[in-house]
């Protein structure tokens, strides 16, 4: 279903050569916003990434160095390359953010832990992305929509700073004139041409009733976010291992080594980074 | 295994048959004090060295290590970067033994880290029975590294004028092939196992309980107040991790040529306890104090990698405490928390 087994991937390579890279070859690049751009990559000789919802790559600018980036595009529309959602922030996303179609950046991965999209069907699915926080959900997002059959309700609250800010409009746009999705959209501080709803993405959850035995919660953004989204989704009595997570960490190897991504006995980058919140909330530190 | 011996006069001689065939290294004595480094003249070697500052673990993790070099010009492309000689290392106390076994358990399961475990086959290891405390620092009794069954290619106790050699791997036999040696005798082995069982004495146990009870004991402290009282007194200057045998997180960094096209990516040593380890690139740290670092490098050492790899992740051999400027110890942090524990009952 999510992988072609037959087809030779990255995610099956990837054991005899552990930090070394792959090269791929930019093929697209589409700014969103002042900050954030999307990169088409294609690997080489047809080699398809291999990945699920929920995984990410390191991605490598030789000179600068590797940075550990979420993948934004589905498994179901793979065609040979997948998509990352690149925010300029540090070294390496800026040297990124300089590359144009045809240049090459080394890719390693996927890795991780992604979402178990099996255990989603017939459920009710409550996406809860805030600011780019919706590049890994998209993916997820994407492939849902491919299977659309297999879920129930498919419910959208997405929230960014500004109206600016929001990520993939284009697509948001199309979700939202899709009669098997509910969008809801928000911003915290709106502009002369905001018409949405004006607050935090909290705000938004008042305007959906659900039903909280059927329902699966997926929900990623900044740290400060999940507390919050975290105290509605419980209050919707949604349980604790039916609210997911994808943890930003700084993932230096991806493979359970480096320890940076440690939190507490668990290592993100390979229980992660997406994590029922039942596992992750007797961690110190995790959130 | 078979037991063998060398006449401690014959030692000189087989280390210079080695040094045209291997990279050896060893402890010497090095600026007053004592180092494993490359062994140029076997006069250097000194067997009978107390501790030193790094372990050798150096040699299977160096410092920094290049994972591969790349090319900018034209397309862009990647090599690998050169092997590295076959190693003996002398002189391998039983404590920095045990955690080479951790590191080995580390880099060869789950996703096997070649750039080690290549190294690591190069690499033969001698290592000698302790007889005597380091020094008041060392605690291994209490971690139950004051002997070892395997993990050594050979390994020498000091029997007076002779070595006895418990061979513990082809390898190491093979080695053997470089010296002067003969069967042990039944003497041999009386005299071995005297001495053997006259050091323990010599070793106390610096722990107030038991070693098997330092994971749970560690799971009821995570909210103790030690934890803030060490991260007031610590520096965050990493020396603990930088000296410890069995510390291996890492970095990941580009270094770059002044042509600004060819360069390497290398791995070095990193420290959890340094401000920026578990920080993201928005700037949010995840340990964002001293005491939640403290907490994580204790919780590491006695509890979660254990719970990952089945070995301790301390060893008892005391570098980290010797290091450390404002004596925090793993001695004091371990009893301290079993002594709340028994007052409080509860903490």
């Amino acid at each position: 279903m999510i992988t072609n087994r037959t087809q030779t991937t990255l995610a099956r390579q990837a054991e005899d050569k552990l930090f070394i890279p792959v090269p791929a070859r930019i093929t697209k690049v589409e700014s969103l916003t002042a900050l954030e751009k999307v990169f088409t990559l294609e690997l080489p000789d047809g080699i398809s990434l291999g990945h699920r919802p929920g995984q990410f790559v390191e991605v490598s600018v030789y000179g600068i160095g590797e940075a550990p980036i979420s993948i934004s595009s589905s498994p179901s529309r793979s065609n040979g390359s997948f998509e990352v959602c690149v925010r300029k922030v540090g070294d390496v996303t800026g040297a990124l953010h300089k590359l144009e179609p045809e240049a090459r950046v080394g890719v390693r991965g996927p890795f991780g832990r992604g979402f178990p999209i099996e255990k989603f069907r017939g459920k009710d699915l409550l996406f809860a992305p805030g600011g780019l926080g919706l590049a890994p959900l998209r993916s997820l997002i994407n492939q849902v929509i491919d299977e659309r059959a297999h879920f129930g309700r498919v419910i959208i609250l997405y929230g960014a700073r500004t109206p600016s800010e929001l990520l993939f409009k284009d697509e948001l746009k199309q979700w939202g004139e899709r009669i098997d999705l509910e969008v809801l959209l928000t911003v915290d501080r709106g502009d002369d041409t905001w018409k949405g709803n004006v607050g935090v993405i909290t705000t938004l959850f008042r305007f959906i009733s659900i039903h909280p035995r059927n329902t699966i919660a997926i929900t990623c953004g900044p740290p400060v976010m999940y507390r919050f989204v975290l105290m509605e989704l419980l209050g919707k009595n949604i349980s604790e291992g039916n609210i997911y997570l994808s943890l930003e960490r700084r993932m230096k190897c991806g493979v359970g080594k480096c320890g940076h991504c440690q939190i507490n006995n668990v290592y993100a980058c390979q229980s992660g980074p997406v994590f029922p919140y039942n596992e992750i909330k007797g961690l110190e530190e995790a959130l | 295994m078979s037991l063998t011996i060398i006449n401690k006069q014959d030692l000189t001689n087989f280390v210079k048959h080695l040094l045209p065939l291997y990279r050896v290294t060893g402890p010497a004595e090095v600026n007053g004090g004592f180092a494993f480094k490359t062994i140029e003249d076997p006069g250097e070697l000194r067997l009978d060295y107390p501790t030193t500052i790094l372990p050798p673990k150096k040699y299977l993790l160096p410092p920094k290590e290049t994972l591969f070099e790349f090319d900018n010009s034209g397309n862009g492309s990647i090599k690998p970067p050169r092997g590295d000689p076959r190693t003996v290392i002398l002189g391998v106390h039983t404590c920095d033994l045990h955690a080479i076994q951790l590191l080995d358990h580390v880099f060869s399961t789950g996703q096997v880290d070649a750039s080690y475990t290549n190294r690591r086959r190069q690499t033969l290891i001698v290592s000698v029975e302790c007889l005597t405390p380091c020094d008041d620092q060392s605690f291994c009794k209490s971690m139950g590294t004051l002997s070892a069954d395997e993990g050594y290619d050979l390994h020498l106790t000091d029997l007076g004028d002779v070595y006895a050699v418990d061979i513990g791997t082809e390898a190491g036999q093979n080695l053997l092939q470089h010296t002067q040696s003969s069967q042990a005798s039944p003497d041999d082995i009386l005299k071995l196992n005297a001495v053997l069982s006259e050091k323990w004495p010599r070793f106390p146990y610096r722990l107030d309980f038991d070693i098997s009870d330092l994971p749970s004991l560690l799971s009821m402290s995570m909210k103790s107040s030690l934890w803030d009282e060490l991260g007031e007194r610590c520096l965050a200057c990493a020396a603990c991790t930088n000296v410890c045998p069995t510390c291996f997180c890492f970095d990941v960094k580009d270094e770059i040529e002044l042509d600004l096209k060819h360069g390497q990516r290398v791995r070095s040593w990193d420290s959890c306890q340094l401000d920026e380890f578990a920080t993201v690139v928005g700037g949010h740290n995840f340990r964002k104090s001293r005491s939640l670092r403290q907490r994580h490098r204790f919780m590491r050492k006695g509890k979660y990698i254990l719970e990952a790899h089945n070995y301790l992740g301390c060893v008892g051999c005391g570098r980290c405490a010797r290091a450390c400027l404002v004596d925090i110890t793993p001695v004091g942090v371990f009893n301290e928390l079993y002594r709340q524990k028994e007052v409080g009952g509860k903490s």
